[in-house]
């Protein structure tokens, strides 16, 4: 039968089982657009294409599908970079379609016509440009495979307006991908499994380090019974949150630049770091002369580009993590460690008593409480935590005991402002049952606050938290450390936020009273529709412990005992 | 040190920016990078040279291996193997400074391929080292002109189980059968 580019593409995309996308209409997109009267997926329709791009990264995060966003050519397709990088930096399966000026225009720089295949090369996966038909369907089926397999990230297909318009014959019948030389499905040999055992048999203080290449991979469990059969403590790098239980006593929290002081003495004390499906990223490992100098290293990673790129390591097992793990698991001797079992629970012991949860009430709202209310209020139903970027990030990865895979969502790599609010919602398209909170500084919100009215407009109940400082709290932070308290551009006036909310037809409140935290947490969660909470904190609380940017891991800036409670009170 | 390195690339469009893109990206320092075409249509060739240590030689493989479109990275570095590079010289010759010049290009085996009043072109294919020395020795009388190839690359002895490993996996691919795998690489050990 004969088909149009466009309709042929519905259908592919119908065919990858997507049921919704992400996207704004343009002039070179718009053939794709009219086709859409012939398909049932849902089309949720942006306030910015930046939003699109969040949106399908945050729903291809919290249900491990693909994610989908469409732009038209030119500033629409350019609007995407900031979101495509961020899939890219946290290995997130997202598909982007553009719309592309007609092929015979290419290169005569046409209006909105931008070489987005050349600008999006160091930031995609892969990347097609489709000028006919017939391409379509082909690229579509290669573009979702490796969106998803091996290392997970972000493809962007451009397609012409003559690709859309024209038309091809199309049997409807899914098409196989044609990729010779991709390879995703690498496995270690039976030597290097050999050299792993031998490592973590010989043993004495071993760390697991567990990242977000646990939850891409499925393999949760996995690692829980190699840690209880091994007695090997874990830690947890930022997009690791979730992959490890919070509450199992054999999980240290979360590692690095704002990691919990036991677990970097720990690292740094280690003789065999085992590195689960991360890499070894600089806000992990502090100083890479100085990190974890006694310890032999296993790298278990799917990407081998990763192997020995910051850290080198001893014995590197390139594969699936759960694949590798099962091979692992039956030939694992089961150890008893009680000496350094003991030992890191009394480096715990001694950071504890500087935590600021273990604050009496005096007045003072701290992000720290909200978060640990917020916690205590949301922990024991579905619900999904999907935060921005700075000072709020850190305390959340700190005080929300996350216990289970894809309940945090969060930029990473890129660590890019603006991404919580746009992310939640495709939080929300994806896990409609679940509650998902956005947690989101007062400056990060600002960025992207226009995809409050995408929520309204898509009938979406997620709960906004707002951390509101009056700063971009962690750029005032590194002023107050490093830069002799000079706070140039970090004070940030924000809109009545109450207002604002008001204005989108949002419920909302600010809270200044720690008494007043929890009462509102559970009036968010029983109202139909989305609320929005102002929490006015403390202006100049800083986050600890912290590991100066190039410092030594062990080396960390710590919370000033006894407790300073602001730097202004100081 | 130098690393050669064979790349059997998908022969599509814009592959070679995705190449050099990569070397960029990742701050790799290309000596040189020549493309050209195969025996198989649907295969082009790329030898490059790169100044790395053995640990980035093994990234930049890695990373090659990360660009859908290449099919196969081999590191001919130190294996027998032929490497030549080619190069055309235009160098000032007086009357009189023709004898010697050419008794040079005798001896390096280089051939005139131009003759002008005063001046000769020179053509001479050969290791790189080779071309260099012929460089060194003609730099008295004057170059005028010069361009290289750069190194082009071929292991020695009869078609290397990695070269059959490219065209089972074009083959593969031609016939439909989706995401072949190519097993070329398990001598490679990734750890130290």
């Amino acid at each position: 039968m004969m088909k149009t580019g466009a309709q042929i593409l519905w259908e592919c995309l119908e065919q990858q089982g997507v049921t919704t996308v992400f996207g704004y209409p343009g002039g070179a997109i718009l053939p794709a657009y009219d086709a859409l009267k012939y398909s049932n997926i849902h089309h949720v329709l942006v306030r910015h294409e930046q939003g699109a791009a969040h949106m399908a990264d945050g729903y291809a995060r919290a249900s491990g599908r693909v994610g989908v966003a469409i732009a038209t050519s030119g500033p629409g397709a350019t609007n995407l970079v900031t979101g495509i990088a961020t899939a890219m930096l946290d290995s997130s399966p997202i598909l982007c379609i553009t719309g592309q000026v007609g092929s015979k225009l290419i290169g005569s720089d046409a209006f909105q016509e931008t070489d987005i295949t050349g600008v999006t090369l160091p930031v995609t996966k892969h990347n097609y440009l489709v000028t006919h038909a017939s391409e379509v369907a082909q690229t579509i089926s290669e573009a979702f495979y490796v969106a998803r397999s091996g290392r997970p990230g972000p493809v962007l297909v451009d397609i012409t307006k003559d690709a859309q318009q024209t038309t091809c014959e199309f049997d409807g019948k899914p098409v196989a991908p044609r990729l010779p030389g991709y390879r995703p499905d690498m496995a270690p040999t039976a030597e290097e499994y050999k050299q792993a055992l031998e490592l973590i048999h010989t043993s004495k203080r071993p760390v697991i380090l567990a990242g977000h290449g646990i939850i891409l991979s499925g393999a949760m469990d996995e690692v829980r019974a190699f840690a209880e059969k091994t007695n090997i403590p874990v830690g947890l790098t930022l997009l690791g949150l979730g992959a490890f239980p919070a509450s199992h006593p054999l999980s240290l929290g979360m590692m690095g630049m704002h990691g919990e002081a036991w677990l970097n003495t720990t690292i740094q004390e280690a003789d065999l770091l085992l590195a689960f499906g991360m890499r070894f990223d600089d806000r992990v490992t502090g100083n890479l002369k100085t990190y974890a100098p006694n310890a032999k290293k296993i790298h278990i990673e799917i990407d081998r580009a990763e192997i020995n790129k910051n850290v080198k390591v001893d014995v590197a097992l390139v594969g699936d993590l759960k694949a590798v793990l099962r091979e692992l698991l039956p030939n694992v001797k089961p150890q008893e460690r009680h000496e350094w079992l003991a030992y890191v629970d009394r480096l715990k012991g001694d950071a504890a008593v500087r935590d600021i949860q273990n604050l009496p009430d005096n007045g003072h709202l701290y992000a720290a409480h909200v978060i640990n209310d917020l916690w205590r209020e949301t922990h024991d139903r579905d619900t999904v935590i999907v935060t921005d970027v700075g000072q709020h990030q850190m305390w959340e990865a700190q005080y929300y005991k996350h216990e289970k895979p894809r309940s945090l969502i969060t930029s990473g790599g890129l660590g890019t402002m603006g991404f919580a609010l746009p992310a939640a919602i495709g939080v929300k398209a994806a896990r409609p049952e679940a509650d998902v909170w956005v947690v989101v500084g007062d400056g990060g919100f600002q960025m992207t606050m226009c995809e409050l009215a995408t929520m309204v407009q898509e009938n979406l109940k997620v709960n906004i938290a707002i951390i509101n400082n009056g700063y971009l709290g962690m750029i005032r932070q590194w002023q107050e450390f490093f830069y002799d308290r000079n706070y140039e551009a970090s004070p940030i006036l924000s809109p009545n936020f109450v207002k604002l909310a008001d204005a989108f037809g949002i419920r909302a409140l600010a809270v200044t009273q720690r008494s007043d935290v929890v009462p509102t947490v559970e009036m968010a969660h029983k109202h139909k529709g989305p609320v929005l909470i102002d929490f006015q904190v403390e202006q100049e609380d800083s986050v600890y412990p912290m590991v100066a940017a190039g410092a030594a891991l062990h080396e960390m800036i710590r919370r000033p005992n006894p407790i300073v409670e602001t730097a202004t009170d100081a | 040190m130098l690393n050669t390195f064979v790349v059997y690339v998908e022969n599509k469009p814009g592959v070679l920016t995705r190449v050099a893109s990569l070397f960029r990206r990742r701050a790799f320092n290309i000596d040189s990078l020549t493309v050209g075409r195969t025996e198989k249509p649907e295969v082009s060739r790329m030898t490059i040279v790169v100044d790395a240590d053995r640990d980035q030689a093994l990234r930049v493989e890695a990373n090659l291996y990360k660009l859908v479109n290449v099919l196969l990275v081999e590191n001919i570095t130190g294996k027998p193997s032929i490497c030549r590079d080619l190069a055309i010289i235009k160098v000032s010759a007086a009357h009189n400074e023709r004898s010697p010049i050419l008794e040079i290009i005798n001896v390096f085996r280089a051939r005139v391929v131009d003759f002008a009043v005063d001046s000769l072109t020179i053509e001479i294919t050969g290791g790189e080292e080779k071309v260099d020395r012929l460089l060194d020795v003609l730099r008295p009388y004057g170059i005028l002109e010069m361009v290289r190839t750069g190194i082009v690359g071929m292991r020695r002895g009869t078609k290397s189980e990695e070269s059959e490993a490219v065209a089972a996996a074009v083959v593969g691919a031609s016939s439909g059968n989706g995401a072949a795998t190519v097993a070329a690489d398990d001598n490679v050990s990734y750890s130290v």
